[in-house]
């Protein structure tokens, strides 16, 4: 059985001190990594015997516009099929420089969705192999699902739009 | 010389053509693009465009409380949007906490597998129109209508359904859908028997079989590493399924098996697919004899007691002060979530649906995630229809189940 407590004994073995803030919130092993060490850690998971985290499920990020210095989230999930055990992992970025080293060249997978993070959040993927937007238009010039664009208010009346309700009555 | 049209410049010695088939092409059955290099009718290159109908229901769920998010799921697959709802629904109950009573789980599973079902079949009666046999097509049709009928009676809504609610569903199944459903199930006016004629017409078929075997494969290494999930990387012959790895709604209360293939082309797709609904309608039966099995106070249960986010009854709103109130909070969005941090999958139609939800204590989610299935494995398909004809293309597209919804979100 692999338990969390032994994914976490062999990152620490590992990686020492580096990997931060281990919960296991409704049972799902997660830490936080710097940033440069992305990719170890994911080979580390891919090749060891034991862990053998060979599926990436997700990745995309959060944005966090009160970290300073650490806005952008990237988020990965990783899963184990044989034990089918999951871990998620969370590198932060400054949202001046949001470069992170792309998971392509170990997951194919991971080719659009970086795509779709960039999209969205603007988190630059270093070797990545074609990092253009993908689901928005191409001439967009700002990162959308970041928290500095908040939705339309609701209830905002300054608009006159008679089709839908809105503005004078 | 002067009246020739002039060509762009270098396409004399280009020896390939290039090619768009979609976004608006009727064979891609979807708003897909792909431009291809074809050197005769031989695929080159294939360059895949998504996100023409992107809708961002990820920004626009972080304005949303839980129960206005449900409709957003439909839209993703809406060939089976129960799934998606109950699978949001699961999430939300994941976050909260919440337990859900057996019936509910036992419907909720009639449910899903009703819908997997429809969406197999219309992708399966799809690749038979691709490859040139339409009335498989219009055999199972009339039992989608069934399937739609079902979901009608039980939420009021077809094919967008936003069905269930928070902690079970919003009323009982009356006695209609369950006569429905038995007649859907009848060994020999439903249909089980329409799916035998179907696997009749095309599994043994010669120029079916010509036309598919061998036709966009994938191997189970690559098919992994490319995030394949569902019928599609079972097709390849890993036997990954949400259902058994990490059973949600008491699957594990019921018998099945997960079929799988082995070179993961268009026709081991199909095959994976015919023995999916099978096993689904196996799943259905079980569970409608379980569901039979509840009496009097028990075969009343529809939902959990989570009165802070479960729409109470509408009499109820009327003569009780703390059915008001809840009424009153959830209509307006005013129940604050837990704090936490989710990520819940199903096994949707077309592989791993996965949530994942960022709640930090307010109204809304502070972040959402799909993980659309589609819109992952979908990144394969240059590789797939690579060195293939291009009429492989099309029928290669269709058996992959890709949703235009599910992959511009």
């Amino acid at each position: 059985m692999l338990t969390n407590e032994i994914i976490q004994q062999k990152l620490t073995e590992k990686f020492g001190e580096a990997l931060t803030d281990w919960q296991a919130p409704y049972d799902m092993l997660t830490f936080t990594a710097p940033k440069d060490l992305n990719l170890k850690i994911m080979q580390f998971l891919y090749d060891d015997e034991t862990l053998k985290f060979r599926f990436l499920t997700d990745l995309q990020a959060v944005h966090f516009p009160d970290k300073k210095g650490a806005e952008l989230a990237v988020v990965y999930h990783l899963h184990n099929w044989v034990d089918n055990v999951r871990i998620r992992f969370k590198v932060f970025t400054d949202i001046q420089q949001p470069d992170v080293f792309s998971a392509t060249a170990l997951y194919q997978s991971a080719n659009f969705m970086e795509r779709e993070t960039y999209d969205f959040f603007g988190v630059n993927f270093v070797g990545h192999p074609n990092l253009i937007r993908i689901l928005n238009v191409d001439e967009m010039d700002y990162f959308p699902m970041r928290k500095e664009f908040p939705l339309e208010d609701q209830t905002r009346i300054d608009k006159d739009d008679e089709m839908f309700g809105r503005g004078k009555y | 010389m002067s009246d020739h049209i002039l060509l762009p410049e270098g396409s004399i010695e280009k020896q390939t053509t290039t090619l768009n088939l979609g976004p608006t092409h009727p064979a891609t059955h979807g708003v897909f693009q792909n431009i291809l290099e074809l050197d005769g009718e031989r695929i080159m290159k294939a360059t895949s465009t998504v996100g023409y109908i992107h809708r961002a229901f990820e920004k626009i769920a972080e304005r949303r409380p839980l129960y206005q998010i449900t409709p957003l799921t439909d839209r993703l697959n809406y060939c089976s949007s129960p799934i998606n709802n109950m699978g949001w629904h699961l999430t939300c109950e994941k976050l909260l906490g919440v337990t859900t009573p057996k019936r509910v789980d036992y419907l909720r599973i009639i449910i899903m597998e009703l819908a997997r079902i429809s969406d197999h079949l219309i992708c399966n009666s799809i690749v038979g129109v691709d490859s040139g046999a339409y009335s498989g097509f219009l055999y199972v049709m009339q039992f989608r209508e069934l399937i739609y009928e079902i979901y009608e009676e039980v939420c009021g809504s077809r094919l967008t359904t936003n069905i269930g609610r928070i902690g079970g569903f919003e009323r009982n199944f009356t006695n209609t859908a369950f006569e429905k459903l038995e007649k859907f199930l009848d060994e020999k006016s439903g249909y089980p028997a329409q799916l035998k004629e179907f696997e009749n017409l095309f599994n043994r078929n010669r120029i079916f079989m010509e036309r598919t075997i061998g036709c966009g494969p994938i191997a189970a290494e690559r098919a992994m590493n490319y995030g394949f999930t569902g019928p599609n990387l079972r097709a390849a012959g890993v036997d990954y399924d949400v259902r058994i790895h990490s059973p949600y709604s008491s699957y594990q209360d019921f018998n099945f098996t997960i079929p799988v293939g082995t070179t993961g082309d268009c026709y081991d797709r199909f095959l994976v697919r015919n023995q999916e609904m099978w096993q689904s309608l196996s799943i259905i039966n079980q569970a409608y004899k379980k569901v039979q099995e509840f009496k009097g106070a028990e075969a009343e249960v529809y939902h959990a007691d989570v009165p802070a986010y479960y729409l109470p009854e509408k009499k109820d709103v009327y003569t009780k002060m703390e059915a008001l109130i809840y009424h009153f909070k959830i209509v307006m969005g005013e129940t604050e979530m837990p704090v936490g941090e989710v990520y819940n999958s199903v096994e949707g139609a077309n592989g791993e649906l996965g949530y994942y939800l960022i709640s930090d204590g307010g109204r809304t989610p502070y972040r959402l995630h799909f993980r659309r299935p589609c819109f992952i494995y979908y990144q394969a398909y240059p590789e797939l229809v690579k060195d293939g004809m291009l009429s492989d293309a099309v029928i290669t597209m269709s058996s992959l189940n890709l949703i235009a919804g599910e992959l511009d979100a």
